[in-house]
């Protein structure tokens, strides 16, 4: 079973997709998030996400800015005020 | 009656002022379908923010709340954000913004409460200074960006969070206009500090397939949840005054490709008036000339 990973700034929709996993820089350290993470909320620093479209797989770097992450019975959802690349 | 010369220049002009306000209403109806596109983009966005406010804000209450949402306990001074544009050609809509934001400091000052005006955009500022000449905190200079977006609505964002830190006013209200359709678009005023609470009912019903639902009690926070909410807030502001800067432009456009149709059509209908005219005074030149010719001819 795939992650849905969701990355949204304000002004769209970045990603919106199925990954293995997702390395979050949250506030009081890195987490990852795998399909079926309990329910959680973290504010987020500057840093990057990694995303792992498969287990082993090289990681996508995504760097955010701002901004905090939430994990529901849906999937991740980042939520940055900026994205680069 | 204007001479045959005078009445062709006319025609011209309106002629070429009927080219520009055609080019600028196709110009606008573009530009309206970006506007919306962008309004549209923003959405996901704010919803989320919206419902994890919603969530958080009904846990974190009393006095542990931070300042921003509990406020600062009087509600004495306001200060108006009006939010205009900074280019005219859009009939009355910088009109309806200011007028709106009039009434409401009408009647907070027939309150009893104190109001300032901070002012976005170029097409606001000479009206409420008209009548507001010594209530006006700051403009806000939009004009140099081509489509104002999140960048400024941060910078604006920040700079009334940094004025409600330093304790210049209690309660902020947004005026901006809310786009209907092309042909409406009504200014509204929005509280937007201290944030009103956003209710969780209204929220959800606006997406019935909400992603992400937390059921109290079960969600972990990090660090925790008065952090995460004193974090968000900021954001929600900004997201607030970005929300009305997309509606803003929507609106702008829109009213400007409406005002842009009729203008053109009132220049047709000009354009048709003053040919009638033009031919009616030509014939009436010939007419006299034939007459002077054939008096002549008779008196030989």
């Amino acid at each position: 079973m795939p992650l849905h990973f969701e990355l949204v700034t304000p002004a769209r929709l970045v990603r919106s997709e199925e990954v293995h996993m997702v390395v979050v820089p949250g506030t009081d350290g890195e987490f990852g998030v795998l399909e079926g993470h309990a329910p959680f909320m973290s504010t987020i620093r500057d840093g990057q996400v990694q995303v792992y479209r498969t287990a082993g797989a090289q990681p996508e770097v995504i760097a955010v800015r701002g901004g905090f992450a939430e994990v529901g019975e849906k999937g991740l959802t980042v939520l940055a005020e900026h994205v680069d690349g | 009656m204007a001479s045959l010369k005078e009445l062709k220049g006319r025609i011209n002009s309106v002629k070429s002022t009927q080219k520009i306000t055609k080019a600028k209403q196709m110009v606008a109806a573009a530009k309206l379908r970006r506007a919306q596109a962008a309004a549209e983009a923003a959405r996901p966005y704010s919803e989320r923010l919206s419902s994890v406010m919603a969530s958080l804000a009904g846990k974190v209450a009393g006095d542990s709340a931070p300042l921003l949402l509990r406020g600062t306990g009087s509600d004495r001074r306001h200060l108006l954000v009006v939010v205009n544009t900074d280019k005219g050609l859009c009939g009355g809509l910088n009109a309806n913004i200011v007028k709106a934001a009039k009434v409401r400091a009408r009647e907070l000052l027939a309150q009893g409460k104190e109001v300032e005006f901070y002012l976005v955009g170029k097409k606001g500022r000479a009206p409420i200074k008209r009548d507001y000449a010594d209530r006006i905190e700051k403009h806000f200079d939009t004009s140099e960006v081509r489509d104002p977006g999140f960048a400024e609505a941060e910078r604006i964002a920040d700079d009334l969070l940094a004025m409600f830190g330093a304790g210049k006013f209690d309660v902020a209200e947004l005026v901006f206009p809310v786009f209907k359709s092309a042909l409406a678009q009504e200014p509204v005023v929005q509280q937007l500090i201290p944030v009103p609470a956003p209710a969780p009912s209204m929220v959800d019903a606006g997406r019935p397939n909400a992603g992400s639902q937390t059921v109290a009690g079960v969600v972990d926070y990090e660090p925790n949840e008065e952090e995460i909410l004193a974090d968000l807030l900021p954001r929600y502001i900004r997201t607030q005054v970005f929300g009305a800067l997309l509606e803003l432009a929507a609106s702008e456009q829109g009213a400007s490709m409406t005002a842009m149709d009729n203008a053109t059509r009132n220049a047709g209908d000009l354009i048709n008036k003053l040919t009638i005219q033009y031919n009616r005074s030509r014939q009436a030149a010939i007419t006299t000339e034939l007459i002077e010719i054939i008096a002549g001819a008779e008196a030989l």
